[in-house]
């Protein structure tokens, strides 16, 4: 349940791992961390968000401008963290300080509680409530909205045509 | 011309004409009466004496409102099974509601329409619901141009997309339609409904220039295990048969402090609600920083639901 006057905003977890497809002897899924394949392997500043790769991440895609892998990922400690533009690294859970630099507006409207949406009380006083941040939305390699099929319209007597109206 | 006196209708045999037409008025009279006391046999639990007798929800004293909230929410546990809760949600002082929604952000995916027709315990063969989303052309507002029966993915190609629920007019010309006042605007602006006075005309729905109101031609149907148990009086308890309902802004819910289904339900964000009279809230910031406007500002209902474009 929400506490009164908390506003939460949901945080994504930390740094991506790769799923290998096998679990342990305890049956926990085996996974990598960037760093186990990065630290023998150079950034490689040319490559960008839409441009296949040829060995690893194969079929990653999207469209998010014109960036580069290392505008957001942080090639200085093996991509267990993000990049800002002046080369600090900032958490993964902290992204929005990360989409925040080229999206002002949004940025600023998200403040107001003006974009990306909420749950819970609009009294603080009453109860909390829940926000979600930039990448519960938008998908960070490919960030516009996809379309979606919308849920049902009326069926009233104005749409059928018969009946009373 | 003794024998003349014993003429009579060849049908009733003895009966004399006089005596014919008083049996045929008494038998008239006999079926009117049976005609206008019919309702009276007609009356089951869902109908008994004090309901029939029910005032103004205005006129109430805090104890007759208590009984009926009371027998409300005990025909309704009964009908439904669930822990149906009817409440009497009031006012709360200091607080004037406004909504703005970004016309820039919204992709018409009708999750709000959805969220309405479930949490206020809508008709389910009719797909009722207090939100319409238009499917309007880029480039102008003609509501002409406007389809509500898009099915097909959204959003599409040069198209925008524009809910329209009740505005809550500051000026409502459906308050003033009403012949009856069954409805009313309350100090926080919503606009509400007491379904017992209504009597169903229809002169509100056709006074409103939203088409905001709807009117309940059959009892709404809900299955049971989907009757949302949080119910108010003047908000989303299920409607009788043959009375007006419209948007109350969830009051059930912002009453409480809690935001509307429409809002939680929006996947975009692109709806803000809150206190105007609160210069920290959300709303009005965006009323603040925003260019907003309302639909037909022309006629003077000054609406408080506001649009917007980001851009």
């Amino acid at each position: 349940m929400s506490v009164a006057g908390v506003e939460v905003v949901r945080k994504p977890a930390g740094p991506p791992v790769v799923p290998t497809g096998t679990v342990d002897e305890k049956g926990r899924p085996v996974t990598i961390a960037c760093a186990t394949c990065h630290a023998t392997k150079p950034a490689n500043p040319d490559a960008r968000v839409g441009r296949p790769l040829v060995m690893f991440h194969q079929g990653l895609g999207g469209q998010h401008g014109n960036l580069s892998c290392a505008s957001c990922h942080n090639p200085a400690d093996g991509y267990a963290s993000l990049r800002l533009a002046d080369g600090k690294g900032v958490p993964y859970t902290d992204v929005m300080t990360l989409c925040a630099q080229c999206h002002g507006p949004q940025y600023r409207d998200y403040q107001h509680g003006a974009h990306g949406g909420m749950t819970g009380h609009w009294d603080l006083t009453k109860g909390g409530r829940a926000r979600n941040n930039c990448v519960d939305c938008h998908a960070p390699h490919a960030p516009k909205y996809p379309t979606v099929f919308p849920a049902f319209g009326p069926n009233d007597r104005f749409q059928t045509g018969g009946g009373h109206e | 011309m003794s024998e003349s006196k014993k003429v009579s209708l060849p049908v009733l045999g003895e009966v004399d004409r006089r005596t014919a037409v008083k049996a045929g008025a008494a038998t008239l009279g006999l079926a009117a009466w049976a005609a206008a006391i019919k309702p009276w046999f007609e009356w089951t639990a869902e109908l008994n004496t004090d309901e029939f007798l029910q005032k103004h929800y205005r006129e109430l004293s805090p104890e007759q409102l208590q009984a009926i909230l009371n027998r409300l929410t005990d025909d309704a546990r009964k009908e439904t099974g669930k822990a149906v809760t009817v409440k009497d949600h009031k006012p709360l002082p200091g607080v004037s509601f406004a909504y703005a929604l970004n016309l820039s952000i919204c992709i018409g995916c009708r999750k709000c329409a959805e969220a309405c027709h479930v949490e206020n315990n809508h008709d389910r063969p009719s797909h009722q619901s207090y939100i319409r989303v238009f499917e309007m052309q880029k480039g102008g507002i003609d509501f002409e141009k406007g389809d509500a029966t898009y099915s097909h993915p959204v959003p599409a190609k040069d198209k925008y997309y524009m809910p329209v629920q009740c505005q809550q007019c500051e000026n409502p010309p459906c308050v003033t339609a009403c012949p009856i006042e069954a409805t009313w605007q309350e100090s926080d602006g919503i606009v509400v409904v007491d379904y017992y006075w209504c009597i169903g005309c229809r002169y509100c729905e056709a006074a409103c220039p939203y088409h905001a109101r709807r009117f309940n031609w059959e009892k709404p149907q809900v299955p049971a295990a989907e009757v949302n148990p949080n119910q108010s009086y003047l908000s989303n308890r299920v409607r009788p048969q043959g009375v007006m309902e419209k948007c109350t802004f969830c009051l059930h819910r912002t009453r409480e402090g809690r935001l509307p289904a429409c809002l939680e339900a929006c996947p975009t964000g692109a709806r803000v609600f809150g206190n105007v009279l609160d210069p920290d809230s959300e709303i009005r910031w965006v009323l603040e920083n925003k260019r907003v406007f309302v639909l037909k500002e022309e006629l003077g209902t000054k609406p408080r639901f506001y649009y917007f474009f980001d851009k």
